[in-house]
């Protein structure tokens, strides 16, 4: 029987890959890959909660997570879009029009 | 006999991810981050999880994954090798995230969580999800249903052509 702690670890793993992800690349694309990275490590640590304490709350929550991920996902990709129909690049490094 | 098959999906599961960060390819990356996807959904499944399970292969697997696809495509010209991108900033990044990552995986082994012993009766959890999402979090799901239809209404006006 698997403890608590291993599925822990493995959703810590996943959230400092997405760190990981977000603070090396430049890719537009890549970095928000790494943040549904990092969104569903905290999912698997609600439904680990939710199993291990025997409440479904935790379940419920993981549809809101996956809601806003879903919404975030279309709306990043209509500015990527946007972006690149603008500037012809995804490097965030090279988008500074904002940057003082 | 379970715990073999929680060691496979984890070891998919960090792999994929790692990969995802790591590779210099795009679609290679999106390709990767599926695996990682259908890892964790087998996850769900062990910790009884069912509904959440298929949910998680429908919208990533279905969704959110076409559309980085689409968004790939769309946004590299055929003709140009751009697909690939580059690293930068590794030996600060490792240090960081090698103290943030022993940090957090310290406190997660050594808290007292209070949990009970993984107590699963395989039965389906729908019902349970379906009752709270109606009556105590009615309020949060009619929100959600509201935040979707402006999500589509902006990326569908953010991604439009200028007139």
């Amino acid at each position: 029987m698997i403890p608590v702690e291993y599925y822990l670890v493995l959703s810590a793993f996943m959230f400092t890959t997405g760190v990981i992800g977000v603070l090396i690349r430049r890719n537009a694309i890549v970095l928000f890959m790494s943040i549904e990275l990092m969104l569903n490590s905290a999912n698997l640590t609600f439904v680990t909660f939710a199993s291990f304490l025997g409440d479904s709350a935790g379940q419920v929550f993981i549809f809101f997570v996956m809601t806003v991920a879903a919404a975030e996902a279309a709306v990043g990709l209509a500015i990527m879009i946007a972006l690149f129909r603008n500037k012809q690049t995804l490097n965030a490094d090279e988008v500074n029009v904002l940057k003082w | 006999m379970y715990d073999v098959f929680f060691y496979i999906f984890a070891a998919i599961t960090i792999l994929s991810a790692f990969f995802v960060v790591t590779t210099k390819n795009v679609i290679y990356a999106v390709y990767s981050l599926l695996l990682t996807f259908f890892g964790i959904a087998g996850i769900y499944v062990l910790l009884g999880a069912d509904f959440i399970a298929i949910v998680q292969i429908i919208v990533y697997v279905g969704g959110i994954l076409i559309l980085m696809i689409f968004g790939v495509m769309l946004t590299n010209k055929i003709t140009s090798v751009e697909i690939k991108t580059q690293t930068l900033f590794v030996i600060p990044t490792a240090i960081g995230v090698g103290i943030f990552a022993g940090v957090l995986i310290a406190r997660m082994i050594t808290a007292n969580w209070r949990t009970m012993p993984l107590n699963i009766d395989y039965s389906t959890t729908v019902y349970s999800i379906g009752a709270s999402l109606l009556s105590d979090y009615s309020v949060l799901f009619i929100l959600l249903g509201i935040l979707l239809l402006i999500t589509l209404i902006g990326a569908a006006s953010i991604a439009r052509k200028e007139d």
